[in-house]
């Protein structure tokens, strides 16, 4: 006789349990206000990345197309993998004396791991993240990147963060 | 662990065996391990486990890195914990140059690997439910995981390699929205979690797939090295969180999840529990966060005094351990780490004797194996 109420339970026990896991179903479904999913691509123009996010290095530029980047080469010393190549020239200024200058920031996205040691490193703040993500490209070598824009200068101005610029 | 004997017969076959290979690429082993079981009928005879399919070098890697930069090796080492795997090499890194650490880089270091061991927990879940056919899970577990992600985003800027940490300290400030967005998560997952119990654990097709399935013993559980969650399960007290507090951890109080089963169900019970206990520590330490530096003082080339180095800090998986031989140069001459993964994979050779294949799925799901970390 136990055998058989034993059976019974155990059913009705069984029923109950995916009873209780469909009402958690159940909820979301007349509750779809609840449903957190993004409908990405088409969400593309409201969506805003977080301050902080690391989607690609960059470096900002000012409004005379200046940046703070001197060509000092810590970002290189300190990248893993040799994402950053900074070449560099000499020039001969006004006053006639011959200074080092950045010639090209060159920065490899494809082989970026994100650790953020470069903009951490950088001592004159010349870098900062950019928050680009969507880099997928047909042509790997459009993820080589020079950083600095053609024509622009070393800004020469007491200290403001990077940020400042960016802003 | 492959043995030259193994090798050889592959595919021949003893006394009627059937052998199969499970994996590389299987959906159930969560990354490239090959299983190579050996069957009779349904019943499994055998386990031999082939690992290095994504073996990168790691360890060897960062010989020739200085330390700042192994920082970002490590989050690739277990990228479920990665917060904690930067943290071993900086504690080690910070132990052996003796630098004081500010109070506020302790609490906020222990904070991260709580969430994370929170996030990497959820994660664990809905794949434990996915893998044994309760698909609907993986949604559930990857709408809260979310939100932890969103706090790690703000802050430092990552959603899942997040490099975070530098000997010394942290790579910049906590964002000023963390604590409130902590706590706005802590109260949301809290009637969240509840949830999990009334669509996993109480579904009685789920508890048929896991009571009673690969008995670990106490006794294996020591002698394979089986820690974390998995040890626990078999009343393994191996928390290094209790045993060897680190960080912030002598300063909170939790209870460290035991049960003496053994079986898939109690590796399964002592994860749900930890989460409450993850979100307890986490309640106990995010209104006290002291005020002052993320940083401390360090030098711009980081030297280790040659000797050895060690530390143990408990990961979501279980211990991992970091071995730095220093000869005083800016780069380790020799680095080891000694994960969870790999001591509780290697165990499946023992307990997965005897299971079925599907059972072996579970199995394999409740030790919460992350296949990187296992190769390095």
């Amino acid at each position: 006789m136990n055998v058989i109420i034993n059976y019974f339970k155990d059913i009705f026990q069984g029923v109950w349990s995916l009873i209780q896991g469909m009402r958690v179903t159940g909820y979301y479904f007349f509750h779809p206000r609840q449903i957190v999913t993004q409908q990405y691509p088409e969400n593309r123009d409201k969506l805003v990345m977080f301050e902080r996010f690391k989607g690609e290095v960059i470096m900002p530029h000012d409004e005379n197309n200046q940046h703070r980047c001197t060509g000092c080469g810590i970002c290189e010393i300190n990248c893993p993998n040799g994402s950053i190549e900074i070449l560099t020239e000499t020039v001969i200024n006004e006053e006639g004396k011959k200074e080092k200058r950045i010639d090209k920031h060159i920065y490899h996205l494809s082989m970026c791991t994100f650790c953020g040691l470069c903009v951490k490193t950088c001592p004159s703040d010349a870098l900062a993240w950019g928050n680009e993500f969507e880099h997928a490209v047909y042509d790997r070598h459009k993820l080589t990147k020079v950083l600095n824009q053609p024509g622009s200068s070393l800004k020469k101005e007491p200290k403001s963060t990077a940020k400042e610029i960016k802003a | 662990m492959s043995t030259e004997t193994s090798t050889l017969n592959l595919f021949i076959g003893e006394n009627d065996e059937y052998i199969i290979n499970m994996g590389p690429q299987h959906p159930s082993t969560h990354g490239v391990l090959r299983l190579e079981l050996a069957l009779k009928g349904e019943l499994v005879e055998r386990v031999v486990p082939h690992v290095g399919y994504i073996h990168r070098g790691i360890e060897k890697m960062s010989e020739k890195l200085p330390y700042p930069q192994i920082i970002h090796l490590t989050d690739r080492m277990d990228y479920l914990s990665a917060l904690m795997n930067n943290e071993a090499v900086c504690l080690a890194a910070e132990s052996a140059l003796q630098v004081e650490v500010p109070e506020r880089v302790k609490y906020v270091r222990t904070i991260l690997a709580e969430l994370q061991r929170l996030a990497s927990h959820q994660l664990w879940w809905c794949a434990f439910g996915m893998d044994l056919g309760a698909l609907t899970t993986f949604f559930y577990g990857l709408r809260d995981r979310e939100k932890i992600l969103d706090i790690f985003e703000e802050s430092f800027g990552s959603r899942l390699l997040h490099s975070y940490y530098l000997p010394g300290g942290l790579m910049h400030d906590i964002h000023p929205n963390f604590q409130k967005r902590v706590k706005e998560f802590l109260k949301y997952f809290r009637k969240k979690l509840p949830e999990y119990d009334q669509l996993l654990t109480g579904n009685v097709i789920f508890q048929n797939r896991v009571k009673g399935i690969g008995l670990l013993s106490k006794e294996d559980a020591i002698s394979y090295g089986v820690t974390g969650p998995s040890g626990r399960g078999s009343g393994f007290a191996c928390d290094v969180r209790k045993h060897q507090p680190y960080s912030a951890y002598d300063k909170v109080e939790f209870t460290e999840c035991l049960h003496t089963d053994g079986d898939t169900w109690a590796r399964y019970k002592v994860r749900v529990q930890e989460m409450w206990e993850s979100m307890h520590i986490i309640e106990q330490l995010i209104d006290n966060i002291p005020e002052g530096d993320y940083t401390a003082k360090m030098k711009a080339i980081i030297k280790l005094p040659a000797g050895e180095y060690f530390q143990r800090v408990e990961t979501a998986r279980g211990e991992l351990a970091v071995y730095i031989v220093s000869d005083g140069n800016k780069t380790p001459y020799r680095i080891h780490f000694r994960t969870p993964n790999f001591s509780n994979m290697f165990v499946m050779s023992k307990i997965g004797v005897g299971c079925k294949i599907a059972d072996l799925v579970a199995l394999g799901g409740s030790l919460d194996l992350v296949i990187p970390d296992i190769d390095r």
